[in-house]
């Protein structure tokens, strides 16, 4: 269908939900259609919505759903991590259905008993480690699976060795925000990252976000860690994301916090400084 | 030994320990009870504490709050602004009874009106937890609760609507678009509702502005609103903004409003700046509430309150201060605390119903999150559900994507549906001004004009 779209020069500009048919076309204001990406102007048969838009919208909304629940393999991204350079070990919280993690936010906070034993256990070999990478899909899958190994590439470039030696990659199916807090407190770690699929909307099913947060401890709260959010390759590409995580978390080490008391006055626009970033835009 | 909450069934006695437990525990079943640790355990005890809580008189709530006096300024305002003349013809009636009175034929919107001061929040919620569903749409398809500022909400035969033009930046001319998209399928007689992706002060006054000027210019019978948080909004009036009404969300407990950072004192002072404006036509219904449920839950402010409980306590907040429109927000907050389509159809037709017999201009932001195991279907279902049953109002969003807040509400083309179904208007000023612009006729859209409302762009331009 997209291809013939775009195969068809008469209707080339026209959005799939706005494609005109033989009884019903969108509405004489299509123009405005430039001045945003709400679904305006679609057309209407009676006062109904017309069958393009229909679709064009459950397509959307099935790539949202698809992402909630699609399966999250962790062994098969710790070899992707592989791949690319970087040990990784596997954790889990209680949780290992998704119903579940919808069901109970608490439960996605903590590491089940084996998982904390284990932890302990690497932990001795961790010391001198100033930051714990955490992955988890979170709400979306597809985001981790897609964003995540890309995202902690390009951390690793922009963070000086000497100062963020690295844990291996902490990879918890099933996890919340707070999970970085459970891991803080059983290791000490200096700062702990945590990049996890977000909700996803119905243009973006593939939205990784990162929280960061200094000194994590049980009793850390919401407003003690920074976020960048979006990070997919159509929002806020992987690279940049690391590039702006990177300049937040060298500010939270020189200053000694995170949170709401560190502002974020980046201009995203100072992060294409390099010729190699812009392409990515 | 039985406690005072109790009911035998067959050979089980069925033990309650309060009467905050027995209306839990008789809540039809949704996941953020279960978080809370207060649902009933199987199904046998749920419907064994609807029986329970059938025979507990209508009085015994006054008697015994569910969340301390002292600890809660809701409470106090629940209390202390109990009409006892209004309750007196239902004072002697258990919960079950006020069910069975409600759907008698003789139950019509002029009694329902004359005892809605006498109901409290928790008279309203404990009676629609043996209600099912048809007898939600029914009673509340009985009450009429009619509110004015520039137009006339809640009249017989009317279903009104909120443009809901959001967009992620805040972009002026993405914001007109949509405005004008809205205005050329005939939504927008509740409201012109902006939510605002941040609550940066310039922003805000040049939304007020913009939606001032597209109001005045076409001459538009209804009123704008950004939806910024309570403080804002008084600080812009104070500053001398365009402010029509005045948006805060609102919960039912005075934990979960302090987490909202508002109070009962700052909502009276809120009010009397827009009053002071006297920028209402005809009529001074100022303010405009969103509720949930599973606010005050999210905010650990519960007290062990069922989530639909605590919903209804927000709906006294609100009544205090004679709001124009009122809507719960009913599928925003996620599956851990409405699961799916089934949870979300019965919290929505359980708002709507309490609502309405507290008095208030319920309206419905039917809506759902992608996590959510629910559909458009669904939301069809619902919507069907609240237009018959008398619904005030619903949002309208082109094509039912909202790009700012990230989650799905009803349409445009919703609107028209009801409006077809139902054989129902627009306010009558606003429908008035429609028929004069040649937009609408008779239930039914009739314009295609590209530059009906051609200047709202170039406004756009200005106000950049």
């Amino acid at each position: 269908m997209e291809t013939f779209l775009s195969n068809s020069s008469e209707n080339e500009n026209i959005r799939a939900n706005s494609m005109p048919n033989a009884v019903s076309a969108p509405d004489s204001w299509i123009g405005l259609q430039r001045y945003t990406s709400a679904r305006i102007a679609i057309g209407r048969t009676g006062g109904s919505q017309r069958t393009p838009s229909i679709l064009d919208f459950r397509l959307a909304h099935a790539r949202a759903r698809d992402a909630v629940h699609a399966t999250f393999n962790p062994e098969e991204l710790a070899k992707k991590f592989a791949e690319a350079g970087f040990e990784s070990v596997i954790l889990h919280t209680p949780i290992r259905d998704k119903q579940t993690y919808l069901m109970n936010p608490d439960m996605g906070r903590v590491l089940d008993e084996d998982s904390k034993k284990k932890l302990r256990e690497f932990a001795k070999n961790w010391k001198g480690r100033d930051f714990a990478v955490i992955v988890s899909d979170g709400l979306s899958a597809t985001a981790a699976n897609l964003n995540a190994v890309d995202t902690v590439k390009a951390l690793a470039e922009f963070l000086p060795e000497r100062e963020w030696a690295m844990t291996p990659i902490i990879i918890v199916p099933f996890a919340r925000v707070k999970i970085q807090d459970a891991i803080g407190e059983e290791i000490g770690i200096r700062h702990a990252i945590v990049l996890i699929g977000e909700r996803p909307g119905l243009g973006s099913p593939d939205s990784l976000s990162a929280y960061f947060t200094y000194k994590p401890v049980w009793n850390t709260v919401e407003s003690d860690r920074n976020c960048v959010s979006n990070i997919r390759p159509l929002g806020m590409p992987p690279r940049l994301a690391a590039k702006k995580l990177a300049m937040l978390l060298k500010e939270s080490l020189s200053l000694g916090i995170s949170g709401t008391a560190l502002k974020d006055n980046i201009d995203d626009s100072q992060l294409l400084d390099e010729s190699k970033d812009k392409k990515l835009m | 030994m039985k406690s005072k909450w109790s009911l035998t069934v067959g050979s089980k006695t069925h033990n309650f320990g309060s009467l905050k437990e027995l209306m839990a525990k008789a809540s039809p079943m949704r996941s953020g009870d279960v978080l809370a640790g207060i649902a009933a355990a199987d199904y046998e005890e749920r419907v064994a504490a609807q029986m329970c809580l059938a025979d507990v008189p209508l009085s015994m709530f006054l008697e015994e709050p569910l969340i301390p006096y002292e600890k809660d300024e809701v409470t106090r305002l629940i209390l202390d602004s109990h009409d006892k003349e209004a309750f007196r013809p239902i004072s002697t009636l258990s919960v079950g009874e006020f069910r069975d009175w409600l759907l008698r034929y003789e139950t019509d919107a002029n009694l329902l009106r004359e005892i809605s001061g006498g109901i409290t929040p928790e008279m309203a919620a404990a009676v629609s937890k043996i209600m099912s569903n048809q007898d939600l749409v029914l009673a509340a398809s009985k009450c009429r609760v009619i509110t004015a500022f520039r137009d006339t909400i809640g009249l017989k035969g009317r279903f009104s609507s909120r443009l809901q033009p959001n967009h992620p930046f805040d972009d002026i001319k993405g914001i007109a678009a949509s405005i004008v998209d809205g205005l050329m399928y005939g939504v927008g007689d509740a409201v012109i509702g902006v939510n605002p992706a941040t609550d940066n002060t310039k922003t805000i006054v040049n939304l007020l502005k913009f939606l001032d000027a597209v109001i005045s210019e076409y001459e538009i019978p209804t009123q704008s609103c950004v939806l910024s948080h309570v403080s804002t909004t008084i600080k812009m009036i104070e500053a001398g903004m365009p402010v029509d009404l005045v948006f805060q969300s609102l919960a039912g407990t005075e934990i979960a409003n302090k987490n909202f950072g508002v109070n009962l004192s700052m909502l009276k002072e809120a009010r009397e700046a827009a009053l002071s404006l006297h920028r209402g036509t005809v009529g001074d219904n100022v303010m405009y509430f969103e509720t949930g449920q599973g606010t005050a839950l999210s905010a650990n402010g519960n007290w062990d309150v069922d989530m639909q409980t605590c919903e209804a306590r927000a709906y006294a907040v609100a009544r205090q201060f004679k709001p124009l429109l009122v809507n719960t927000v009913v599928g925003f907050i996620g599956p851990e605390y409405l699961y799916n389509g089934k949870q979300i159809i019965r919290a929505g037709l359980e708002d709507h119903f309490c609502a309405k017999l507290l008095g208030l201009p319920m309206g419905c932001d039917v809506c759902y999150t992608n996590h959510a195991e629910t559909d458009q279907d669904d939301q069809d279902t619902l919507l069907t559900m609240l237009g018959a049953a008398g619904l005030t109002y619903i949002m309208g969003i082109p094509g039912w994507d909202d790009i700012m807040l990230g989650n799905q509400t009803t349409s445009f083309h919703d609107v028209q549906y009801i409006r077809q179904l139902y054989r129902l208007a627009p306010a009558p000023e606003f429908e008035a001004w429609l028929k004069k612009s040649g937009i609408y006729s008779d239930f039914k859209l009739i314009n295609n004009k590209e530059n009906t409302f051609k200047r709202i762009l170039d406004y756009g331009d200005v106000s950049k």
